[in-house]
């Protein structure tokens, strides 16, 4: 028999043997199949940065035809709940309680002011203590007061005379979803659980159960033996990430507008490098405990928080900035956001894509050099 | 034998070292010794010996700090994977995937080494009828006993036969009747096919199985050469001193400590002794104990030599004062266990059992992995509780007042249960005060705890540091802490050397001098000979009950006149199978 | 009563010292609250500050040169391009250089010097990137606001009539609406919960791993007093460890304290316990230490994401919001960010503290349930 032809026989005999692990282990399966459920849900449901329904006290100290006109603009909208009160001390006992988030106060001599030279103060108070929301219902308000004027003058037969008229065109996310830029993220963080996190845990398992002894004295090597872990978590991964995709699009709507079989490409590439993390970890770490948490706060956590999947990297402190750029999960998450949301844009795709490949190509070489077939 | 053939395995000076904690461990300290093909050498010592590093180096798993060691002629280190081709190693803890049935496991190692397919069928029927795992193929390795994993793991590293076949520890956690039948495959193997095997093993009575064994003790190398020949140096100074049952056990103690006495233990119904010189010592024959007892020259055993062999390195071991008030034993159940049942779901893991034991008694459970004994234990020491079935232990009804009861028992269990990362003195506080000590009494026990148990000395080592004897010890002096009335222990003796188990042997027939009465479960059937009554279990039966003596004699034929307690085991399983 | 005392104190001072000692432990209680308070300290912000964007100017008179000097002024913004074609904006948007592209229009200087705005059609327009819909949205408030300030200076300075109404806004509590303001003090509850999980939920697993536990079980030690051991330290460890982070956000980050500390304690050991019974409860269920890990990460990673730690829950759909009521750090969220920015005590903090001590006793009992009947 051929060296080669044995080779591929162990080579197979390995992935069979990871295969009927994954799937008699129910604690790989909840990790493959029922946390990337569990978290996508979550994270689908849970997180969302699109304030609607902010609730607004409307304080009309005069009631007129002018302050119900501004305040069915308001109701227009659907970012506002407006409850309308009569005084400025019950308004702000209500901001105090948190039932209303912001306070829009038209004064008693609303109408005259809005015939003077200076125009009419609208006061507005937030509550700022979510700023980023508090930020997002000032910008709402500003949108409904323009659309207002606007109204306004056209309604008097003339333009709104503003010098500099802003008109806005949002790409790619017209509808401002946040949801439609966190779930695809998503995909990096699942791949990475299942890459990572269950990679390190499931070669550091045949370290503890002395299983990995007894393989080594096997004429299977061990770029075979580690093949073989790659080729089943590899199987696995993309099973997530089809998983992930599917939700993605069918459940949350999100749209593909890239190709599938470019996500597809650069998947592979973001997996092969989170394999390489994973069994990187697990050769420095040969128990499931110290690898899990080696796998959570080296891989997960930076996936999380510094690979621009919720929190933008420019607007980071510059040392944290220039961190992220070790973090694998990065690059994968700008080519995932671009490919659902704005398509093949190949000067995203392809730098980004050249950096996973690389990585990939250092984890699994540090696998490569520091795994021997010996126990030391 | 072609024992004139050139070895297959020669180890030169072979040396390594590991850093564990702060220290550095020498695992192997310049071992030599070369193996002849077609035989089995058998790798002897304790826990601790460096057994598994050598296995390993011979493998080529490890890479030795000094010497050499040549496999088949072949630099084992160098020349790995050439080596591993014509080897086959069973690590202690086979790595069987346990998610994997038995013929999932096999067809993976027959990939991984190659086996042509067309053999298969052959090979694995061979396999399969050598250790009658055949019907067992479709079950997953995790739901099998420790004995079928063992045969089965050794089925995986033979399914292409090697030419040295290594086995690590292959007996341990093994039942009697299992472990026989590893040894008839052994036999066959090497009678049959001429395979060469290396076996390391911590139980003394298997080195006589060997044609040839090497003997270890914390790295270095005590002796080699034919277990006959080395056990047959003793001839002449191995006694057996029959004497009653009341007084067997004051007869040990008053033997074990006078001088040119080497050995002394119960055996049966007559304590064993090895002298220092050959011929019985007239000093012993006219001690008043003597005075009804008498001496007879009786074969020495393999154990002897070791013991022999290590006292003259060890320094003396710390030996507890015999008690002088006796208090009558006045025969008072202090264990009452009647139907007792324990249910697994609708698995009965202990199937109405019923004894009683009495104060001062040393009490052995005997038993196989999945007999049960494990799970009486703990509902008697009330970790578990029982199905059904009454349960009183120190008067003490475990299912009302089961905190009440602990107050009165002690217990030490099989794995080293101290806090590892606590320093000794740390241990003995926090035990002193979770048995309610405080005080001056608190201050004088464990005072006595550290004299007792010659402590002092590891005062601030953390308790996971600790060699494995003063492990032990540690186990033990926390178990007593509070002056139990009963003390559990469970397999308190596995891995530990002979002369460690001796000395722990002592302390307990002490303890029960003193009237503490001892409950004790152990795989090690000699072990069994220290108990005054015990009981075998099977399938959470009942297959025997009483003195070891009786036990023994009930297993009495004309092709066996004087049976071990292991042949009388091995017939009460099989008759009641 | 002394002797049970004694005991008690005696596996407290054992947890304690086990603890402290095991390196594995200390890594645990140290590495991650680190690790999280410098990446939630620093990099955790929906502010943006520095905002790529390229300038399309058709114009090129003055007055357009002064707005694109506002934009230059604007500490915010950074300029990556200057366009001089149309089809320059796609690539730059798309592979990202840009976030947003101002376009001024030919006819920019004519609009704004004709006595009749509305008479020259020539907006402004801002294309932006809404891959991120979180970050358009904010950048387009930074735009806006330019581009308001610009209008005003500019009809202040030709002596026009200015519009017949304007935004007066102000932030109660957060005035500058900083997120270090708003993710800070959460930290506490966050990294307080997972010392206490961490802890309680490991501690048996250990014990059961290392069979110490049967040691334990064996004593005269009643259940109820191992319980209580276990639960303490998980309980002093919470309490220090928040104080340690308090002190932190107090003098380091420079959040204000404004209300009434002992209501923050109160609402903190409440927490705690509520805490340390579902750590408890993990610990009943898990048998190894894997095991509990995993229950820890899958009871901590929805109790911070449902907590409204980073994103609001009147973002959440309905049915996602009503399981936030389960959700003890829920509770405790508002409680830390009503007494540290708006300035609450005990009158206020009621209807937050009995939800907390309910869910407390709710999952205590049910680990001393757990626990006893666990042994068969």
């Amino acid at each position: 028999m051929s060296s080669r032809h044995g080779s591929a026989m162990r080579l197979k005999a390995l992935v069979r043997k990871e295969f009927l692990q994954i799937v008699r282990d129910p604690s790989s399966i909840a990790i493959a199949f029922l946390m990337p459920l569990f978290l996508l849900l979550l994270f689908g449901y849970g997180v969302s940065l699109d304030a609607d329904h902010v609730p607004v006290a409307f304080v009309a100290e005069q009631p007129s035809a002018d302050s119900r006109d501004f305040e069915s603009s308001l109701r227009g909208s659907h970012y506002f709940a407006v409850s309308p009160l009569r005084t400025m001390p019950e308004a702000e006992q209500a901001l105090r309680e948190g039932t209303v988030n912001a306070i829009v106060r038209l004064r008693a001599n609303f109408t005259e002011q809005l015939r003077r030279a200076d125009g009419a103060p609208i006061q507005v108070i937030v509550n700022g203590v979510d700023a980023n929301t508090a930020r997002l219902t000032l910008g709402y308000l500003e949108g409904a007061w323009g659309n207002w004027l606007a109204r306004r003058a056209e309604a008097s037969g003339r333009a709104l005379n503003v010098p500099v008229q802003m008109e806005q065109r949002i790409w790619f996310n017209s509808e401002m979803k946040s949801r439609d830029f966190l779930v695809p993220g998503l995909v990096a963080i699942i791949m990475t659980l299942i890459g990572a996190l269950l990679t390190a845990l499931v070669m550091a398992r045949e370290w503890e159960r002395g299983t990995l002894e007894a393989l080594l004295v096997t004429p299977a090597s061990m770029s075979e033996i580690l093949l073989g872990k790659i080729v089943a978590y590899f199987v696995l991964g993309t099973g997530g990430m089809l998983l992930t995709v599917a939700l993605a699009v069918w459940q949350f709507g999100v749209p593909l507008r890239g190709s599938f079989w470019l996500l597809w490409v650069c998947a592979s590439l973001f997996l092969l490098a989170a394999l390489g993390m994973g069994l990187t970890i697990s050769t420095l770490a040969r128990n499931q405990f110290v690898a899990g948490q080696i796998a959570i706060v080296g891989t997960f956590l930076p996936a999380f928080l510094l690979s621009g999947f919720i929190f933008d990297i420019d607007s980071m402190p510059l040392a944290i900035q220039a961190f992220t750029h070790v973090v694998v999960a990065r690059y994968f998450v700008s080519i995932v956001q671009t490919l659902f949301l704005a398509g093949d844009v190949w000067a995203i795709v392809l730098p980004n894509a050249l950096a996973l490949l690389l990585m990939a190509l250092f984890f699994l070489g540090v696998t490569w050099r520091k795994s021997r077939k010996r126990l030391e | 034998m072609p024992s004139d053939l050139a070895p297959i395995l020669v180890a030169d000076r072979l040396a390594k070292a590991f850093v564990a904690g702060q220290q550095r461990i020498r695992a192997l300290d310049a071992v030599s010794f070369a193996v002849a093909p077609g035989s089995i050498t058998g790798l002897i010592g304790p826990d601790g010996a460096g057994k598994t590093t050598l296995m390993r180096l011979t493998a080529g798993l490890l890479v030795p700090d000094a010497g050499t060691i040549h496999v088949f002629g072949l630099d084992a280190t160098r020349d790995a994977l050439t080596v591993q081709a014509s080897l086959g190693y069973m690590p202690q803890r086979f790595g069987l995937y346990e998610d994997l049935t038995a013929q999932e496991n096999l067809d993976l190692y027959a990939d991984l080494q190659g086996v042509p397919k067309g053999e298969r069928a052959n090979r694995y029927a061979e396999l399969m009828h050598m250790t009658g795992l055949q019907p067992f193929v479709n079950r997953l390795a995790g739901r099998m006993s420790g004995g079928m994993k063992q045969k089965l793991g050794l089925a995986c590293t033979l399914v292409r036969p090697p030419r040295l076949l290594l086995l690590d520890e292959p007996t341990v956690g093994v039942d009697p009747v299992s472990r026989r039948e590893l040894w008839e495959i052994l036999d066959h193997l090497v009678t049959g096919a001429g395979m060469s095997v290396l076996l390391s093993t911590a139980y003394l009575d298997e080195a006589e199985r060997c044609q040839d064994v090497v003997l270890l003790h914390e790295g270095r190398l005590l002796d080699r050469g034919d277990p006959g020949e080395m056990s047959a140096r003793l001839t002449g100074r191995t006694w057996a001193v029959a004497a009653p049952e009341r007084c067997r056990r004051r007869l040990q103690m008053t033997l074990a400590r006078i001088p040119g006495v080497i050995d002394a233990i119960v055996h049966g119904d007559a304590v064993r002794v090895v002298t220092a010189m050959e011929g019985f010592p007239p000093a012993l024959a006219t001690l008043p104990e003597m005075a009804d007892s008498e001496a007879t020259p009786v074969p020495p055993r393999f154990e002897d030599i070791f013991v022999d062999m290590l006292s003259r390195h060890a320094t003396a071991a710390h030996v507890p004062a015999i008690p002088h008030d006796t208090p009558a034993h006045d025969g008072a159940p202090v264990i009452r266990v009647a139907d007792l049942v324990r249910k697994f779901g609708d698995f009965r893991a202990v199937d109405g059992i019923s004894f009683d034991v009495r104060r001062g008694e040393i009490f052995g459970l005997l038993g196989a992995n999945g007999a049960g004994k494990s799970t009486t234990f703990r509902m008697l020491c009330g970790l578990l509780p029982a199905s059904s079935g009454h349960l009183e232990v120190a008067g003490h009804d475990l299912r009302h007042s089961a905190a009440t009861a602990r107050e009165r028992i002690g217990y030490m269990s099989q794995k080293f249960s101290q806090y590892a990362n606590l320093s000794v003195r740390q241990n003995l506080d926090f035990f002193a005060s979770a048995y309610g000590l405080a005080g001056a009494e608190r201050t004088q026990r464990i005072a006595w705890a550290e004299e007792e148990f010659d402590l002092g000395r590891y005062h601030d080592h953390l308790a996971g540091d600790l060699p494995l004897g003063y492990k032990q010890r540690l186990a033990m002096a926390c178990a007593l802490m509070h002056g139990p009335d009963i003390l559990f222990l469970d397999e308190p003796t596995s891995g530990v050397d002979p002369l460690a188990r001796r000395e722990f042997w002592q302390r307990i027939n002490t303890l029960a001098l003193s009237g503490v009465t001892v409950l004790v479960t152990t795989h090690f059937m000699e072990e069994a000979e220290y108990c005054d009554r015990l009981v075998i279990m099977a399938s959470g039966r009942i297959l025997s009950l009483g003195e070891p003596a009786t036990i023994k004699a009930a297993a009495r034929s004309p092709e066996q006149p004087h049976p071990s307690m292991e042949d009388a085991f091995i017939k009460l399983v099989e008759d009641a199978a | 009563m002394r002797s049970m005392l004694t005991r008690v104190l005696a596996l407290l001072l054992k947890e304690f010292l086990a603890l402290f000692k095991d390196p594995k432990s200390r890594s645990v209680l140290i590495g991650p609250p680190l690790i999280q308070l410098i990446v939630f300290g620093y990099a955790a912000t929906f502010e943006l500050k520095n905002i790529p964007y390229a300038i399309y100017n058709e114009d090129r008179g003055a007055i357009s040169r002064r707005l694109e000097a506002a934009f230059a002024g604007a500490p915010s913004f950074h300029r990556v391009a200057t366009i001089s074609a149309a089809g320059e904006i796609t690539p730059l948007i798309d592979s990202r250089e840009a976030l947003l592209v101002i376009h001024i229009g030919q006819r920019f200087s004519d609009r704004l010097l004709s006595s009749d705005y509305a008479a020259v059609q020539s907006p402004l327009q801002v294309l932006i990137d809404g891959r991120n819909s979180n970050t358009a949205m904010l950048a387009m408030n930074y735009v806006r606001s330019i581009v308001d300030d610009f209008n005003r200076e500019w009809m202040t300075e030709r002596g026009l009539p200015s519009l017949p109404a304007r935004l007066e806004s102000r932030a109660w509590f957060n005035p500058n609406l900083e997120s270090r303001w708003f993710f800070v003090p959460g930290i506490i509850g966050m990294l307080a919960l997972i010392a206490t999980i961490l802890v309680t939920a490991m501690t048996v697993a250990r014990e059961r791993e290392e069979g110490t536990f049967d040691q334990l079980l064996v004593t005269p030690l009643r259940p109820g007093e191992i319980l209580l051991g276990k639960a303490l330290p998980g309980f002093l460890i919470g309490l220090a460890q928040g104080t340690v982070i308090l002190l932190i956000t107090v003098l380091w980050f420079g959040v204000p304290l404004r209300g009434s500390v002992p209501a923050l304690y109160c609402g903190l050991a409440l927490f705690l316990l509520s805490g340390v019974g579902a750590g408890l409860l993990i610990s009943s269920l898990a048998v190894t230490q894997q095991q509990a890990l995993l229950g820890a990460f899958l009871f901590m990673v929805p109790a911070i994401i449902l907590s409204g730690f980073a994103t609001p829950i009147a973002n959440m759909p309905p049915f996602v919001q009503a399981v936030t009521y389960l959700d003890p750090l829920r509770y405790f969220m508002t409680i830390l960010r009503k007494v540290f920015l708006e300035g609450a005590g005990f009158d206020v903090l009621a209807s937050q503290l009995w939800p907390m001590a309910a869910i407390g006793a709710a999952t205590l009992a049910l680990a001393g349930w757990l626990f006893r009947h666990r042994m068969n």
